[in-house]
């Protein structure tokens, strides 16, 4: 693991989000938005095919903070959904996560990430504030 | 329909109060794949989802015409197992852009005791019928 330093690379981590994968989600958030289920729908209402939820996506991001920092308490995490996830029937989608440590102080790391799926940036400034142990 | 600009500053009525329980968070973490010993940091999704659905059955806003703009979670303390949540949305900005509709919440996530837990905001963009 990196230190978390200031200016420190976070090591990239990927997850293939599958259709499966959004059926749970939806379970377990109380989201059962069917643009996230239901390609007809999501075409319907003009989206590129089923999407993933951009919680769950922000979710995938709150776990790589975890990984990177040892499980520090997350003080902040914040993020724009800025181009949706969009997971085909068959296979998955993969979600690539970096990172840099931006700052360290007041005890509390801020970590700047970067995550994309197939090469495009799907949120918009994500950032994560973790306290120190 | 374009949602009603002067809900701006109007709070709605709290969430029913949610028992975080460890069968809860095992399913929410198991959902995204999370090994962390902790509550998940947007685990709070399952009170701030709830208080969105309530929003939007009083504004009569049909779920799949909307998706989310962007999310804030700051938080006072961790949620832990045992915490009972309850989310209080505010209506913080409404705008029409083109037939979309860009709605700014915020809500305020309280404890058993009404101590605040976490300030969740977020923006919800309405796509309108064409």
């Amino acid at each position: 693991m990196s230190a978390l330093e200031a200016g420190a690379e976070l090591a990239p981590q990927e997850f293939v989000v599958r259709r499966d994968d959004l059926v749970a989600y939806a379970g377990a958030s109380g989201d059962h938005n069917p643009i996230h289920q239901d390609e007809s729908i999501a075409h319907l209402v003009g989206l590129p095919g089923v999407i993933a939820h951009g919680m769950y996506t922000m979710a995938l991001a709150a776990r790589a903070v975890a990984v990177w920092t040892d499980d520090a308490e997350v003080v902040d995490l914040g993020c724009k959904f800025t181009a949706p996830v969009v997971v085909p029937a068959e296979g998955g989608a993969t979600v690539r996560i970096a990172g840099t440590v931006k700052s360290v102080a007041d005890g509390c790391a801020t970590l700047a990430l970067d995550v994309t799926c197939a090469g495009e940036k799907v949120l918009g400034a994500p950032k994560a504030v973790v306290r120190l142990g | 329909m374009p949602i009603d600009a002067s809900l701006v500053g109007r709070e709605f009525p709290p969430t029913a109060p949610f028992l975080v329980t460890e069968a809860e968070v095992a399913s929410f973490a198991a959902a995204t794949g999370s090994g962390s010993r902790r509550v998940p940091a947007t685990f709070p999704v399952v009170v701030t989802f709830r208080a969105l659905l309530e929003f939007l059955e009083a504004e009569r806003v049909e779920l799949a015409r909307i998706v989310h703009g962007d999310q804030k979670f700051s938080y006072e303390r961790p949620v832990v197992v045992g915490d009972e949540l309850t989310a209080t949305l505010t209506v913080t900005g409404v705008r029409q852009i083109e037939g979309t509709d860009i709605l700014r919440t915020t809500s305020a996530i309280t404890d058993a005791d009404g101590a605040l837990v976490c300030t969740a905001g977020a923006t919800i963009v309405h796509r309108g019928e064409a």
